[in-house]
């Protein structure tokens, strides 16, 4: 099809999706007066059934528990993935940098990011963990942390350059990292099942709800999602660096 | 029965974990071999599964939510035999895969084996759930393992475009699937299926309904690659690692077509029943037209392996005939149909495989006369087109016979000459490929018209070509084989058909998910014994046609009436990731429309 | 204007899929597919909301306030590592496509045909 077809096709084409869209959606409660059942239940019992002050948390870990093996796991699958599409190949052809503008150069970083790079580093590191704990708590979690305690290596990018980076970040660690807490959410759910439960069945001692050590299971299952997300986001970043540094030695 | 429903899903899972760090200690035979172990013990609990379904369909809920009376809250895995079959069969074919795969690419270090092994707990999770979420999760995790084994050979410009169309058509389609989850929790409340189908069934369907049905069923027929979703499959089956084939073209597909009609027959069937006629007509007409289409693509490629994609799109048609039928015999048909066409059809990759390992290229005029010396590949090939033409005893012509058969009693007679057709066309073009390179029959590059332009294909392993290893021979024999022999007792038939009818009662599954009430369903009559003729005459054909095409200048040159209208839809299949997004766009905005305007 | 978060939904699938369909370069294309999956948070966020309801974090207001949906906000939670991944992944593959085709523009892309 040439571009023009194409369009023509695809605006004829959408308009219909259009209407099924206004079909659609047009059957939904109007903006704020929905309701549901499974909702109500799940605000209702988290608290006192499980300790878990965060609701979502409680759906996302607990009741819902197992999606959330599944995410972890296309999280897993895709670093695995975009580290097989990154590697390097025998016959890479010389990278040509025609649609790069001439004799543009990469500014320096300047001190000043540096500084406020440096600074912000160990704050980072911290407030990721305090994410990663406080899940079952407060919003956050393995996910929201993990993306957090990522950027701790960009920072150091920022303030330092790749080597030191790929120094400190130690890929192979990682690696394992990663690995570790992904296996660490199937490790927990089979613990379940060898405590007399079925898989994922939140057996451990509740705690007090609104601490550290509520909710059970569920601050572990947060420690491996923290890992694993954190270690696969670091390891994406590493093999884009890796390419981009490739590209600035050429 | 506390461990064993989760086993298929996390025993590939944790395994893929382990061996994602341990690929660089381990030697590579080492890896391999964990891979096929774990592998088979997946295959293992399947099949326990399997057994036990067979007794009683089981149902497990994770974390021990059990519905407390009013409310599913969990996520349930609601295990029947048409799903553990399922996984059992995925696994199988994952392990032929991997025994095929494991003296096959130069490097496997880079996270091949973890890949697949997630791919394999990806396909176990989807047929086995009760869950519209975790339907979704699962197909995602598919997609995102099959997406970077699509692209494995990134040294191959192909197999980039190819992975980019497979990627960004399969991604929106899952979005739809997603909108259409959004519509319908917001109806109903709830997001386990059978939940879903009682809260449905209280109020007749209206518009949010029906478009939310189009959205999920397209959704996941973008996967089964139905006309018009289908072009990223030839693409992707073209460029991706023959054994990563097998698995795309044997079951994942397949996945596809079992989503739409486990969503169909768990939360659907309740409130549209009474529409069922119409929504026959539009799912069997979009079957047919698959088949019919495909069939022509597969007959005018010359690449083995996109020969192999479109008779797989080709076949695919007429499962999408037997799903639609909405009735035991179309679905139990199109259950066997899976596995007859899957073990055949993975043999088939796999010889190509082998020619490609041997040859570095998957080009028929570039092969002419050269597979002479594979005399195992060219046997998996005639034994392959024998199978896909559907010569009892073999799975084709069960699944075949019993979609006619159903057909039939709805009055749908045209739909033998469908798959007739179907048949003839896609065995001719194996035959006709197989004759021409294991035989050196029929023209050469110069005397074939269009036959000028080369093809290049990259090799997928840089080892000692002298010779084929007997770990590629045996996994291409050991399917193509099964596949034809399939159907060696009757019993497959009646259990399919038994099975089937459990999957499509409703009423039992939501009574069996929500209130852990076993409802038998009645047993259904044992099928007729099939008749032969079908397959011995399609056969015939097939191989009619494929000598007439070899041997006869003036059958070729008058076949080139076709070549206009065949150039149209060559051009259409033009590998432009916007093309087949816009067909996308107007094959949903299409089945949405007619499942609002015709349903009502 | 209470359909306006819906109509804000059908509205960036629509437009995500033409700036698919009429992409001159693959980057962008990656973007507007993540364009077509913000269309489901909003969806989801839109469905799960309340008027004058708390969010569901039950620390400082007590047990039974009247909070949003939070199934919905774990649903989008799943989602959004979905579309980062499969964002990821698309981004590798165009890459990839860069160094082998020397164009980032689909048009050009010329290997796979009929």
């Amino acid at each position: 099809m040439t571009r023009r077809i194409r369009l023509k096709f695809f605006l004829v084409s959408a308009a219909a999706l259009a209407l099924c869209f206004f079909w659609g959606y047009a059957g939904l409660p109007a903006f704020g007066h929905g309701s549901s059942i499974y909702a109500d239940i799940v605000n209702a019992i988290s608290v006192p059934q499980r300790h878990i002050t965060d609701a979502v948390t409680a759906v996302n870990f607990d009741i819902r528990g197992f999606d959330t093996l599944g995410e972890e796991f296309i999280l897993f699958t895709s670093v695995l993935g975009v580290i097989l599409l990154m590697r390097r190949t025998k016959d890479e052809p010389a990278g040509d940098h025609e649609d790069k503008a001439p004799g543009r150069k990469v500014p320096p970083v300047s001190d000043a990011v540096r500084v406020i790079a440096l600074l912000l580093l160990a704050p980072t590191i911290v407030f990721g963990w305090y994410i990663v704990v406080h899940g079952q708590v407060t919003p956050g979690g393995g996910f929201q942390g993990g993306v957090i305690l990522s950027s701790a290596p960009l920072l150091l990018y920022l303030c330092g350059s790749y080597p030191k980076v790929r120094g400190a970040a130690a890929p192979r660690l990682i690696e394992i990292a990663e690995a570790l807490g992904a296996a660490g959410y199937i490790v927990i759910g089979g613990a379940c099942v060898a405590l007399g439960g079925m898989f994922l069945e939140n057996l451990l001692p509740l705690g007090k709800a609104g601490t550290l050590t509520s909710g059970g299971m569920v601050p572990f299952i947060n420690l491996g999602v923290g890992l694993e997300v954190s270690g696969g986001f670091t390891l994406i970043l590493l093999v884009y660096l890796e390419e981009l540094m490739e590209e600035k030695e050429s | 029965m506390r461990l064993l429903p989760v086993l298929p899903v996390v025993v590939p899972l944790i395994t893929a974990a382990a061996l994602a760090v341990l690929t660089k200690l381990l030697p590579r035979a080492w890896s391999a071999l964990i891979a096929i172990a774990s592998t088979i013990a997946t295959a293992a609990a399947a099949a326990l599964l399997l057994r036990d379904s067979l007794q009683q369909p089981i149902v497990y809920w994770f974390g021990n939510w059990k519905p407390n009376g009013r409310m599913a809250l969990g996520i349930s895995f609601a295990i029947d035999p048409i799903g553990a079959g399922l996984a059992t069969f995925a696994a199988v074919l994952t392990a032929a895969a991997l025994v095929f795969g494991s003296k096959y690419f130069d490097s496997v270090e880079n996270h091949f084996h973890a890949l697949i092994l997630c791919f394999l707990g990806a396909m176990c999770g989807f047929s086995l759930t009760g869950d519209m979420f975790n339907l979704f999760v699962f197909f995602e995790l598919m997609s995102a393992a099959a997406f970077a084994l699509c692209a494995y050979k990134t040294e191959d410009p192909g197999a980039l475009q190819g992975a980019l169309n497979f990627a960004v058509t399969n991604t929106i389609g899952a979005y739809f699937v997603l909108t259409g989850i959004g519509l319908l929790y917001a109806r109903t409340g709830a997001l386990n299926m059978a939940q879903m189908s009682e809260a449905l069934a209280s109020h007749p369907a209206d518009k949010l309904v029906l478009v939310a049905f189009a959205f999920i069923s397209c959704g996941y027929l973008v996967k089964a690659a139905v006309v018009p979703f289908h072009f990223w499959l030839a693409d992707a089956h073209a460029v991706a690692p023959s054994p990563v084939c097998v698995l795309f073209s044997g079951v994942m597909v397949e996945m596809g077509l079992y989503a739409v009609a486990r969503i169909y027959w768990a939360v659907f069937n309740q409130t549209l029943h009474a529409d069922i006629a119409s929504l026959r007509i539009l799912v069997v007409s979009i079957g047919a037209a698959t088949a019919v289409l495909a069939a022509i693509m597969c007959f005018s490629q010359r690449n083995l392996k996109r020969l192999l994609a479109f008779s797989t799109i080709s076949h695919v048609g007429l499962m999408t005939i037997g799903v639609g039928l909405f009735t035991a015999g179309g679905l139990a048909g199109a259950a066997i149909y899976t596995l007859g066409h899957g073990l055949v059809k993975g043999g088939l990759f796999l010889a190509a495989g082998m020619l490609l390992h041997r040859f570095s290229t998957v080009d028929e005029l570039d092969l002419h006369g050269r597979g002479r010396s594979e005399k195992w590949a060219g046997f998996v090939f005639f034994a392959g087109a024998i199978g896909l033409a559907g010569l009892p005893p073999s799975g084709v012509s069960a699944g075949d016979d019993l979609i006619h058969e159903a057909a039939r009693a709805i009055g749908y007679h045209w739909v033998r000459w469908i798959s007739f057709f179907a048949a003839i066309i896609t065995s001719a073009a194996v035959l006709r490929a197989a004759c021409r390179v294991f035989f050196g029959w029929g023209p050469r590059r110069e005397e074939q018209p269009g036959g000028a332009p080369k093809t290049q294909e990259s090799r997928e392993t840089d080892r000692s070509q002298q010779r084929t290893p007997m770990t590629m021979i045996a996994p291409a024999v050991a399917l193509v084989v099964a596949g034809m022999f399939l159907n060696f007792t009757p019993r497959l038939k009646r259990i399919a058909t038994q099975s089937a009818t459990e999957f499509q009662n409703s009423e039992a599954y939501s009574a069996r998910v929500l209130r852990a009430a076993p409802k038998r369903t009645p047993t259904a009559p044992a099928p007729a014994p099939e008749n032969p003729l079908f397959g011995i005459s399609a056969f015939a054909c097939a191989a009619l046609g494929a000598a007439c095409y070899l041997f006869s200048k003036s059958f070729r040159s008058t076949s080139r009436w076709i070549t206009r209208p065949l150039s149209v839809l060559h051009g259409l299949h033009s590998g432009h990731v916007g093309d087949y997004v816009a067909f996308l766009t107007f094959g949903i905005a299409a089945f949405g429309l007619v499942c609002v305007l015709c349903l009502r | 204007m209470s359909y306006l978060p819906y109509a804000v939904a059908a509205w960036l699938f629509l437009v995500g899929l033409y700036g698919v369909i009429s992409s001159r370069n693959l980057v962008h294309l990656i973007i507007c597919v993540g364009v077509i999956q913000s269309s489901s948070y909003v969806l989801l966020l839109a469905i799960g909301y309340r008027t004058g309801a708390a969010a569901p974090i039950f620390v400082d207001i007590p047990v039974g306030t009247p909070a949003v949906d939070p199934v919905v906000q774990a649903l989008m939670l799943t989602d959004v590592v979905v579309e980062v991944t499969v964002v990821a992944l698309l981004l590798a593959l165009a890459i990839q496509v860069h160094k082998r085709h020397g164009t980032l523009n689909p048009d050009e892309l010329r290997k796979l045909k009929g």
